[in-house]
């Protein structure tokens, strides 16, 4: 009896820490082996193979199979996977990665320097997106022993760069399944073959992808689940009710609508946020095509910016998730934002001052000029925001047809026929400016290369600031060039960032040991467990 | 005999047809701008640059004038092959047979569904004309027809999966419990449920419209006055003399949807998340996976022309003075 009590005694205890800090009772439990994680997969893929393609779809299945290099730690920094350690010549040339021992791939063969040599040489310089552009200079990969990786660079290559974009971009895929085949056709493309924690087992075209514990993983004991399950869902609603039905676990990179974001996260069985995508920060555009003379006046350009009621377009359309941007890099990259930059804040009166002063006049019925708008089709916030200029640039005399197409079709029409006045997409920010940002920038892109600078517009200074600031080995000097090309781009605005989001997740309560790094969406959730 | 006769005699007339819609379609998607290499760069999210554009173009044959695209892939389809998928890296054949059993099995379960449904209630509506059930049937049958299926589908969800747990929210059958034979079937089943519905209330409107119609047409004609004057009883004359004459107009009708069906529905695929056709042509037509398109509508044209066959056959079954469009 006595005994009984103080077990309830106890029990209520816990119950009650329980309610009080459950961080803090989270933190003391025990991490449950086994059980089926169920993920959300909303875009099928051409490839899985995350050396040979760069995005957030192939991540979220090949970043559980196949691993990088360098990942990402809880802060953001550097971490040791597939290498162990790291460093620089002082001319910035040459730069050694020692390559962790006794990791095998999922066929037993032993993971080798010869491995990420032709995964460099290969894929990531010949076929990667964004690959291809951070690596133009890589001369070589010698491998003087089996665990030693020598990357040679034609010009200097800062350390800090390659070490931001290789948790993306430095996937190691195993160069006997490739060697001597055609890279593109090979059938290990969608039917990955890694080190990383889980195994692909299946994939069926438009259902479901499959992937089961491995039981050889270089971390031991690792990974606790037992599978992983990407359920293909392309109705978002449809993917919504599946997460409350328990048929999903997670659904990633804001995958669903903006209205359920806020009801499943009044819903205690679920936690939506944006922890654990901080580095998949992207800004929502407005692009001015320079071929129209209209645009092609600054005055027109920053009248545009002025009419735009940013705060309260965010609070009444895009909620939580979003905030006010202020240019080219966004708030969550600390090592690289630049503070008070020239900024375009929300004022009727200097819009239409300043339309008049370009000398356009109101005709009739209010209208000073007719502009074409192509919104990109992906995302939600996109749709809202194209109608919200619209409205906001009817308002200052600026009447705006919008003309929506589909993925193809908009890349198209835009990057390559430039047959538009304004466009609107996202700007995705990946960790460093070099990478993918001043790109939107920097002149001579070619023709039809999209996300690049395809809007008629050249600046020399532009070009200097930005060429100098990617060879910079200095951490300092490189923030302040980054500095003067935020001010520069803010000031001539060849096109505005007014927005500033990062990707929302959705993940049920289940889930423990989520959302722990800035790419964890992306990552490979060897620690992720399941609670009962 | 007759039969395989007739059979080669419609597939041959209807390849022209079959021609005519593949090369339109190919023309079509010729208009819409951008192609399948600028689809996978909005996959890829950019960086790409252009030599692997230009590169990418080549490997889909996309580097070729649009008549010879058209000559070349004509040319494979007289040889019965119908071309790589862009999107999925895989034969076409391959693909679309990977999708046809879960097309085929929402199709005839639907159809099923709504065709005797539909049946019973339109008799139901007719022998009872401007009565309360046939006020009740009509008023039904008007909802379910003018309520979009997406809505229905997401509504039954709600309801049944989401609050009452009874059946899943999606997916063709429960991957991660590993079934196997019957347990597998029931568990496809049960996933099938909802969808089916959804599908087959749309059609079960136009069959009980259609239905009550025929009845009420039939009910009037002579030789039905004739078999109630040789005092045949009423349940008689109803099933042999009535409902199988009223059938014919009904048995037109499924021929043709079929073929709707066959096509897949992209609306009801997408939110339950089926693996069919409908979402398989939506995605080829996005991503401008010509190969895959083109295969969808083949397939699906020699389906439309098979059921077409079967339901001439019927026809002739229902209606002995109807032929199997032989000699005369």
């Amino acid at each position: 009896m006595d005994m009984n009590r103080r077990a309830l005694l106890l029990t209520s205890a816990a119950l009650a820490a329980n309610v009080v800090a459950p961080e803090a009772a989270f933190a003391q439990e025990q991490p449950r082996r086994g059980g089926i994680m169920t993920v959300h997969f909303p875009t099928e893929q051409r490839i899985l193979n995350p050396s040979l393609q760069a995005s957030t779809g192939v991540y979220i299945v090949g970043g559980k199979i196949q691993e990088p290099l360098v990942d990402l730690d809880a802060a953001g920094n550097p971490a040791p996977c597939l290498a162990e350690s790291w460093e620089a010549t002082p001319d910035g040339k040459t730069i050694t990665f020692k390559l962790r021992q006794g990791v095998t791939w999922h066929d037993g063969r032993p993971f080798t320097s010869a491995d990420v040599q032709f995964t460099a040489m290969e894929m990531w310089k010949k076929i990667l997106n964004y690959g291809t552009t951070l690596q133009l200079f890589l001369d070589a990969v010698d491998t003087p022993d089996a665990h030693t990786a020598v990357f040679r660079y034609s010009r200097p290559m800062p350390l800090n760069l390659l070490l931001r974009a290789i948790p993306d971009l430095g996937y190691i895929s195993a160069k006997h399944v490739y060697e001597g085949t055609d890279i593109r056709q090979n059938p290990a493309n969608t039917a990955p073959m890694g080190t990383g924690p889980f195994r692909f087992v299946q994939y069926e075209r438009g259902q479901f992808i499959i992937a089961d514990r491995n039981p050889n993983y270089w971390r031991n004991n690792l990974p606790y689940l037992d599978r992983v399950v990407w359920r293909v869902v392309t109705d978002r609603s449809a993917a919504a009710a599946q997460m409350e039905s328990g048929q999903l676990l997670f659904s990633p990179f804001s995958a669903l609508s903006i209205a359920d974001f806020t009801r499943l996260g009044r819903d205690p069985r679920f936690e939506v946020t944006t922890r654990g995508n901080e580095g998949n920060a992207r800004t929502n555009t407005l692009e001015f095509n320079f071929r129209n003379p209209v645009l092609a006046d600054i005055r027109v350009r920053r009248a545009i910016a002025h009419a735009l009621d940013i705060p309260f377009f965010i609070e009444n359309f895009l909620g939580p998730f979003a905030k006010v941007g202020t240019g080219p890099i966004p708030t969550t990259s600390p090592d690289f934002y630049p503070a008070n930059m020239p900024q375009y804040p929300f004022n009727r009166a200097q819009a239409n001052r300043l339309l008049d002063e370009a000398g356009h006049r109101r005709g009739a019925g209010g209208v000073r000029f007719n502009l074409r708008l192509n919104p990109a089709p992906w995302g939600e916030d996109i749709a809202l925001w194209s109608t919200f200029i619209q409205q906001s640039l009817n308002e200052v005399g600026i009447r705006v047809e919008i003309v929506r197409l589909d993925a193809a079709g908009f890349l198209r029409t835009v990057y390559n026929d430039w047959n538009f006045d304004l466009a609107t997409g996202w700007h995705q920010y990946r960790n460093d400016p070099a990478v993918s940002t001043t790109v939107w920038y920097r002149s001579g892109q070619p023709r039809g290369a999209p996300w690049t600078n395809q809007w008629g517009w050249t600046d020399e200074e532009t070009d200097r600031v930005i060429d100098a600031a990617a060879t910079e080995l200095d951490s300092a000097r490189r923030k302040a060039l980054y500095a003067d090309f935020v001010r520069r781009a803010n000031t001539e605005l060849p096109l505005w960032m007014p927005i500033e989001q990062i990707f929302v997740s959705v993940i049920n309560r289940r889930l423990r040991n989520h959302s722990n790094t800035p790419r964890w969406a992306s990552s490979s959730w060897h620690d992720l467990w399941l609670a009962s | 005999m007759r039969v395989l006769s007739l059979a080669a005699r419609r597939l041959a007339a209807s390849l022209p047809t079959l021609l005519i819609i593949l090369a339109g379609m190919f023309l079509l998607l010729q208009l819409a701008p951008g192609d399948t290499v600028d689809a996978l760069i909005a996959q890829m999210g950019g960086g790409g640059d252009a030599a692997m554009a230009e590169e990418l173009r080549r490997f889909y044959g996309l580097d070729l004038s649009i008549p010879a695209q058209l000559g070349n892939y004509l040319w494979r389809l007289i040889r019965f092959d119908l071309g790589f998928s862009a999107i999925y890296g895989k034969p076409v054949a391959t693909v679309i047979f990977e999708r046809l059993p879960a097309t085929l099995a929402l199709m005839t379960a639907a159809l099923s569904f709504a065709f005797f449904v539909g049946l019973v209630l339109g008799v139901i509506a007719a022998k009872r004309v401007n009565g309360w059930p046939d006020t009740v049937i009509s008023t039904l049958g008007l909802i379910f027809y003018a309520t979009p299926s997406f809505w229905f589908g997401l509504m039954a969800i709600v309801f049944f999966s989401v609050h009452l747990q009874w059946l899943p929210a999606g997916g063709f059958e429960d991957v991660a419990a590993g079934l196997t034979g019957f347990a597998r079937i029931r568990d496809i089943a049960a996933h099938l449920v909802l969808p089916t519905l959804t599908l087959g209330l749309i059609f079960l409107a136009i069959y009980l419209r259609i239905m009550r119609a025929s009845m009420l047409e039939v009910l009037t004609l002579d030789f039905v006055r004739t078999a109630r004057a040789k005092g045949l009883d009423e349940t008689r004359v109803m099933l042999r003399h009535v409902l199988r004459n009223a059938m014919l107009p009904m048995v037109t009708l499924i021929g043709l949807q079929a073929g709707t069906m066959l096509g897949g529905s992209v609306v009801v695929e997408s939110v339950f998340s089926l693996p069919g056709l409908g979402r398989l042509a939506y995605e080829a037509v996005v991503q401008r996976d010509l190969n895959t398109l083109l295969g969808i509508v083949f397939i699906s044209a020699l389906l439309v022309i098979f059921v077409n066959f079967l339901v001439d056959l019927l026809y002739a079954r229902l209606d002995p003075r109807i032929g199997t469009g032989g000699a005369p």
